[in-house]
């Protein structure tokens, strides 16, 4: 029993509740019945009519505890946002690396805090612009990056020591890595200086996103390496972002997002202490991604709860002594699945309310999606829009002023707290019947991401779910007035022109041996693969050639689809 | 009784979300139909022989990836080298109007866009099969 309450005025709430039901509630149904008989969370937790002290009595309150201090449930840092708030972070990508360089300087001028990059699909997938897998996708829904040429002109001018720099990037994420590191020494920066992260999460690209090159063992060794090498040379950069949000795009419950993120975590630590080194020396810089859905108050609840639950994980599991591994940072950004095609400005407004809930869950970056998404990639306009958002909640709400303003609720602590418990019993299950790795090979979180998935296409179809627009108050005349991004349609060919010439003019001797010494590195998992990557991109290696230099040796990876 | 409806669904090029097709495979199966599912990342001419190889009544592709314009042309040119003009081929994704509209014209039957109903897409491909008559 915690002390939020004490014994005797306890046993009064739950005499005044039982009274109240009795008189005032039933007199009042007797009148008008309630919208429905029982109400859910989106991720399908029971919610009751009121909640009261009664409700948070079994919490401990030391886990509730204070902002910046263990188990961090009120905020990883102890003044938040009265000290600086979020990092906005719109992520920007199309075209080759002088297109996303202008849109970057673009947001920056808006008033952007920090930088993200989307990649086109076959740098994504660890194929080069001229290869036949890339035709037509080759500057479309993110930048394209081949070679060191391209990463240099996607970062020209830009304050690399300052300015913090995301790359949404999974199974070819050390290559890119390598050419951000490579860039950087160029330009003669303090690689202890660089921040930012690249996403390199490659569980939950088995489980939801699909993005993959090689097969699990052998992805999950280049994780390793990522983290060890930032571990010794880049000090203040992420080298992982452990990502919950594709898992929630793929279908999955808030609540399956948070376990399965927390599941994949756990393995990654696993992975690197099994090198020898120590877990405060690299769990400091693991940090998280997470997305913020429709479920205003689950929302807030799943973060929290989140980093309750980590905390305790490094703490207890793994014997962490370092605050700073047990503080769980996280990204966040809205929900794309949720935006709607048909009367899509009403997209900011969701988007605005989803943002409000990351800001209330203590997030440390956000990304606010822009409206015209469920049409194309945004257009400069949709991220402006998407931008201010953002900046109204940062400078005009206050919001920002008290730390954990939820903190205390009584219907979000008790959701909190039924979110530990639930992620415990998913974490437990993963445990006890194999493991992460053998339950993705299984389709085990596969099955479990359609299943929802499914569910809620159903409810959408019934209207149990509304979504404003589609099922409800939808206007069947409608005309959509709208711009979306064009796509330049000599990109390819820009692009294409100077991966040839990187190639035409590198040391091609040099090549082949860098070429060797990578697959022979590669070989023998001892070895950390980074700095022959680094090399190899700073003598013109393409991404492409690295990859196939690889699927050579390890071989890929095809699923088995359950649905 | 008729044979129940056959249906390939396929994911082209190297998008890999594959929410909406696994959503559309599982309430078409729920509703009688043979599906089946090619996986991630498969070829244009890929789809189009398996398509034929399992005589299916419909072809349909998901895309999130944008590459609409650049997928199809290609699908229907192998459909006609193949002598296969009565496929019914049927797209789903996130698309810009102009693409639907060009789609359409190009021979794409249906197109299905993101948060269209199960039940709605199980009754329009029976709807285009019935148009299509026995083969």
């Amino acid at each position: 029993m915690n002390q939020m309450v004490d014994p005797k005025s306890l046993e009064k709430v739950a005499e005044e509740v039982a009274d109240w039901e009795r008189t005032e509630v039933a007199a009042f149904l007797r009148k008008q019945r309630e919208r429905r008989e029982q109400f859910f969370t989106t991720g399908d937790i029971p919610v009751k009519r009121v909640y009261t002290a009664a409700d948070v009595a079994h919490i401990p309150l030391e886990d509730i505890g204070l902002p910046g201090r263990f188990p961090f449930t009120r905020g990883p840092y102890p003044t938040m946002y009265r000290s600086r708030h979020w990092t906005m972070r719109q992520i920007a990508g199309f075209g080759t690396g002088e297109d996303t360089n202008k849109r970057f300087k673009y947001l920056i001028k808006q008033g952007q805090t920090g930088l993200s990059t989307d990649f086109d699909m076959p740098t994504l997938m660890g194929y080069d612009s001229d290869d036949p897998m890339s035709d037509g996708e080759v500057g479309r829904e993110g930048v394209a990056i081949d070679t060191l040429a391209d990463m240099e002109a996607l970062y020209d001018g830009i304050d690399l020591e300052n300015i913090s720099v995301s790359m949404t990037i999974n199974p070819s994420a050390w290559i890119l890595l390598a050419m951000y590191i490579a860039n950087a020494k160029k330009r003669g920066l303090d690689l202890h200086k660089l921040s930012g992260t690249i996403q390199a999460d490659i569980l939950k690209e088995y489980m939801a996103q699909k993005e993959y090159c090689f097969p699990i063992a052998n992805s999950v060794r280049i994780v390793r390496d990522c983290i060890t090498y930032c571990a010794e040379h880049t000090r203040r950069y992420n080298p992982i972002n452990i990502s919950g949000y594709h898992i929630s795009e793929a279908g999955a419950s808030p609540l399956q997002e948070a376990a399965f993120t927390l599941a994949n975590g756990i393995v990654y630590v696993e992975e690197v202490l099994k090198t020898g080194m120590e877990v405060d020396k690299f769990a400091p810089r693991l940090a998280f991604y997470f997305v913020s859905q429709g479920d205003f108050f689950e929302e807030i609840a799943k973060f929290r709860a989140a980093r309750r639950v980590w905390a305790k994980i490094m703490k207890t599991r793994f014997g962490a002594k370092n605050p700073d591994s047990m503080r769980l940072r996280f990204h966040c950004q809205t929900a794309a699945a949720t935006l709607t095609k048909p009367q899509y400005q009403i997209n900011i407004v969701r988007t605005a309310l989803q943002a409000l809930s990351a800001v209330l869950g203590g997030c440390q970056s956000l990304h606010t999606n822009g409206y015209d998404e469920a049409f194309a990639i945004p257009t400069e306009e949709a991220m402006r829009m998407a931008l201010r958002t953002q900046q109204i909640i940062a400078e005009e709400i206050n919001v920002s002023n008290v730390v954990d303003p939820i903190g205390g609720s009584y219907f979000v602590e008790n959701l909190t707290s039924e979110y530990e418990k639930r992620i415990l019993e998913i974490l437990d299950y993963v445990d006890a019947n194999g493991g992460t790795i053998k339950l993705i090979e299984e389709g085990w979180f596969q099955k479990q991401i359609a299943d929802f998935a499914y569910e809620i296409a159903l409810r959408k179809q019934t209207g149990e779910k509304p979504v404003i627009g589609v099922n409800r108050f939808a206007d069947e005349d409608e005309i959509h007035d709208i711009e979306t991004h064009p796509y330049d349609p000599k990109t390819a060919e820009r692009q294409i022109a100077r991966t040839k010439r990187v190639r035409a003019t590198r040391d091609a001797a040099k090549h082949a041996t860098l070429m060797e010494r990578l697959v022979a590195t590669a070989r023998d998992d001892r070895q950390n693969i980074l700095p022959v990557t680094i090399e190899a991109v700073e003598n013109g290696a393409t991404m492409g050639e690295i990859v196939g230099a690889l699927k050579k040796l390890w071989g890929t990876y095809r699923e088995t689809p359950v649905f | 009784m008729a044979s129940p409806i056959r249906i390939l669904l396929a994911k082209v090029g190297l998008d890999g979300h594959d929410r909406g097709v696994k959503v559309v495979a599982r309430a078409l199966r729920d509703a009688g139909m043979d599906v089946i599912y090619s996986g991630l990342h498969r070829t244009p001419d890929e789809v189009v022989t398996a398509a034929i190889q399992e005589d299916v009544d419909v072809l349909g592709v998901s895309l999130l990836s944008g590459v609409q314009m650049t997928v199809f042309p290609k699908i229907f040119a192998r459909l006609k080298q193949e002598g296969a003009n009565d496929m019914i081929v049927v797209a789903g994704g996130v698309m810009p109007d102009e693409d639907v509209v060009a789609l359409k014209k190009m021979g794409v039957s249906e197109v299905l866009l993101q948060d269209t109903p199960p039940e709605k897409i199980v009754s329009r491909l029976r709807e285009l099969v019935a148009q299509r008559g026995a083969r």
